[in-house]
């Protein structure tokens, strides 16, 4: 039988799924943006290809966070405790970030847009980065007392595998925001996105393959890997394979299954505990020891199967809306207040 | 020490996030209303007016969604021992309002942002009113989930001695919730109004697009008017509902420290400070307290010190009068305010009908500094809860001193504190830097079917 708890952990599995799905490829562009757009009217053009949508994506997070308050109280609380100052400059990143997207354009001065579009990169840079170590830890191990509180320091978070997990999915993301610039604009954006990502899908090759190993290596399981992993394989070997072809469409969908695969190797990795102590492994928090009642879970899953199936269908409208390609304004046309950088081509 | 720091923590976030979001509902639902009266009128003015106000919406639902993401992350880190107790109850509306609100918000908003001119007018009409239904959807999860902490219902205590839910519709029955939802949205409406007439009265004070700011102006007082009438009943109903079920938290708003019956209102009093039992009250006012926190001419109200008493017969030794000094002036600051508001809104409600709104001097000067006294009101609203229900976190069932994170250092609580201060104060002069540009910038000219300020003009979507 299906337990609750169990659908629970799936709910939330899934939530960072789509989570990094959907906002890894705006982290991408957030941090690629300056790079692929060498005038003002390109990188206006390319951060546009998310502007309609990130904040929508963003409350994936929001919901995954809130639903493991609902769901899983226990760990909410160990988690958001132990990463204390992780989570810190998480949220510095997402403030400075979200302002950011919104800010920028609203003034022509350019020391307010360099600000503000540094604050876009290194908040994209940071978000997956520094999430990634958190997942990672989860699987890790982290020094957990028997009345499930974290007794290390800021410095015991940085396990070298949650390091590994961090730069994993930032690579990742960076490659998904490649692909879906290729797939949103076009002319020498598109080019640019295609020659950047052409590198990135070998880091990612290498990055995943190495992810993949080390979980192995840190997992009871057997040496081979499970399904799941070697989709990710596959997939970022695909993504490599189209990235320089007329394939956006498929080089965009590979990059998604690439870090929808990863991320979800996390969760099936972790299952059925939800944090690993390593101090003892009797003092793991578990699916069943750290969810909420019977009662409160059933009235959760009787909204999340009535709401949930509305926001897919409203968010997909809102993809749809969308969907056409951006065109960078000709370079001749001089964009309001360059920042610096080089002349246009 | 850590749990101090941890509490001026959360009020500094929370206060500050709570400057942003009811001008977001306000804002948001008046956006929609312009919207809605250029759909039905086409006039070109309410079509600008509508981009004009739109845009001081999305500079300020930019800081507003940031700083609530501090408010989510912040129970976990900081209040974890709370977290683990009440999550099985607390948790529900929290994730609730994701699904539900959130969604809803940013998703539509976005659509309203980006297809001006893309989509069709009716639909693109309903994508700014999915997103005031939204903003409302939201403050009503947060408050159900915070009218809990105020008054605890739905729920049993399990073998563990942990609360676990066992009825959700009481918690958006629960008395506390329905009268303190309605409380909160008519503040936001009121400071949405107030916003609105502050920018509206500016420009007809310069004497610059007078024509179209008239009709706005006109509008935030039709708003404001009733809105801010009703808020007085509704606000003294909530009164009388926490004397029922946090009598400490009305009698230390009165500093009423002795059983009484009538009792009478002071206007003012000096001294008070460090829960002082022997202030000076100033202008008596006979039978207003009695009518305030019972709704009855002879109303009994139980004083501090046998609250005191019954409450350490039933909980043990401790202290269980909140902060008086606190209480009794954040009650004053938004009664007194409030009730200058309401003058001012019958003033304008007066110059609407007799049509000279817009030539009304003194009427527009104090319309544009009333905008500060919606924020010291929902500031004052909210110290006056939060600080009421000391020392408990929830109600009767946990104290706030045990709530903290144990694994949480006070060092670790000091560099995010400063962190946040710092953060908070670059976002503000960001904001308000935006907000007074934008507000003075003047209407966008007057063509049909351009996009909006955020975004580009090559877009080709």
């Amino acid at each position: 039988m299906l337990h609750l708890h169990t659908l629970w952990f799936v709910i939330i599995a899934v939530l960072w799924v789509g989570f990094f799905v959907l906002e890894g490829f705006d982290f991408g562009v957030g941090v690629l943006h300056t790079i692929v757009g060498r005038t003002e009217g390109e990188r206006q053009t390319a951060i546009s290809t998310i502007g309609p949508w990130w904040d929508g994506n963003e409350v994936w997070l929001i919901v995954a966070g809130a639903g493991t308050f609902a769901a899983f109280p226990a760990w909410y609380a160990t988690m958001f405790s132990a990463l204390y100052l992780a989570l810190l400059l998480v949220l510095a990143a997402l403030m400075a970030r979200g302002v950011a997207l919104e800010y920028t354009r609203k003034s022509e001065d350019p020391r307010w847009r360099r600000t503000w579009t540094w604050c876009a990169t290194l908040g994209s840079l940071l978000i997956p980065l520094l999430l990634g170590v958190g997942l990672g830890d989860l699987l890790a191990g982290l020094p957990i007392n028997s009345s499930h509180e974290y007794t290390g320091n800021f410095f015991d978070l940085l396990t070298p595998y949650g390091l590994w997990t961090g730069l994993t999915l930032l690579g990742l993301c960076l490659l998904h925001g490649a692909t879906f610039l290729k797939l949103r604009t076009t002319d020498q954006l598109r080019e640019r996105a295609a020659s950047l990502a052409r590198p990135l899908a070998w880091a990612a090759i290498a990055l995943v393959v190495g992810f993949v190993i080390w979980t192995r290596s840190i997992t009871a399981g057997p040496d081979v890997p499970d399904p799941v992993e070697i989709l990710a394989v596959i997939a970022v070997l695909f993504a490599a394979r189209l990235a320089t072809s007329d394939h956006d469409g498929w080089a965009f969908t590979a990059s998604a299954i690439a870090i929808a695969a990863t991320v979800g190797s996390i969760f099936i990795n972790l299952s059925p505990n939800v944090m690993i102590s390593s101090t003892n492994a009797a003092y793991n928090l578990t699916v069943s020891n750290a969810a909420s009642g019977g009662y409160a879970l059933k009235v959760m899953t009787i909204v999340t199967v009535i709401l949930f199936p509305i926001v897919l269908l409203y968010q997909g409208w809102s993809f749809h809306v969308f969907r056409g390609r951006l065109k960078a304004p000709p370079a001749a046309e001089p964009p309001p207040a360059p920042i610096g950088a080089a002349p246009p081509a | 020490m850590t749990n101090d720091l941890a509490r001026w923590q959360f009020a500094t976030t929370s206060i500050y996030h709570f400057l942003f979001v009811p001008v977001t509902i306000g804002l948001a639902f008046l956006v929609a209303l312009l919207q809605t009266a250029w759909y039905r009128n086409e006039k070109p003015e309410y079509r600008r007016l509508t981009k004009f106000f739109g845009t001081l919406l999305v500079i300020n639902v930019a800081v507003g969604v940031v700083t609530g993401l501090v408010q989510e992350f912040e129970f976990g880190m900081n209040w974890s021992a709370y977290s683990k107790f009440v999550g099985d109850v607390f948790g529900a509306p929290l994730a609730m309002e994701g699904l539900a609100a959130f969604f809803l918000e940013s998703t539509f908003l976005g659509l309203w942002l980006f297809g001006w001119g893309r989509l069709p007018k009716r639909v693109h009409l309903a994508c700014i009113w999915l997103v005031a239904a939204g903003t409302m959807l939201s403050a009503m999860f947060i408050l159900a989930a915070n009218s809990w902490m105020q008054h605890p219902v739905g729920y049993a205590l399990n073998s563990h001695g942990q609360p676990e839910l066992n009825n959700i519709g009481a918690l958006f029955t629960n008395p506390t919730f329905l009268w303190g939802y309605v409380h909160v949205i008519l503040a936001s409406l009121v400071t949405g109004s107030l916003v609105m007439l502050a920018v509206s009265a500016w420009y007809l004070r310069k004497q610059r697009e007078v024509a179209t700011f008239a009709h706005s102006a006109r509008i935030s007082v039709i708003v404001l008017l009733p809105v801010i009438l009703l808020q007085m009943f509704v606000g003294n109903k909530l009164g009388e509902i926490e004397t029922t079920y946090q009598p400490a938290k009305i009698a230390a708003a009165e500093a009423q420290w002795e059983n009484c019956q009538p009792c009478s209102f002071s206007a003012f009093q000096i001294g008070g400070g460090k829960n002082d039992k022997t202030p000076t009250q100033v202008i008596e006012i006979p039978h207003l307290l009695s009518v305030l926190a019972t709704g009855t001419w002879n109303g009994a109200v139980v004083g501090l010190n046998q609250l005191q008493k019954e409450d350490e017969k039933k909980y043990g030794p401790g202290n269980y009068v909140p902060d008086v000094f606190i209480q009794y002036w954040s009650m004053r600051l938004m009664a007194y305010l409030g009730t200058l508001i309401a003058l001012l809104a019958l003033w304008g409600g007066w110059l609407v009908h007799k049509g000279s709104l817009e030539r009304s001097k003194w009427f527009l000067r104090l319309s544009i500094w009333a905008i500060v006294t919606p924020f010291l009101m929902n500031t004052a609203g909210w110290l006056l809860t939060e600080n009421g229900r000391q020392p408990w976190i929830v109600q009767g069932l946990m104290k706030t001193i045990n709530a903290n994170s144990p694994s949480v250092t006070s060092t670790d609580i000091w560099i995010s504190l400063v962190a946040f201060v710092a953060i908070y104060i670059a976002l503000g002069a960001a904001d308000l830097t935006l907000m007074l540009r934008y507000s003075r910038k003047g209407l966008g000219d007057d063509q049909e079917g351009e996009t909006d300020a955020t975004a580009t003009p090559a877009l080709t979507y």
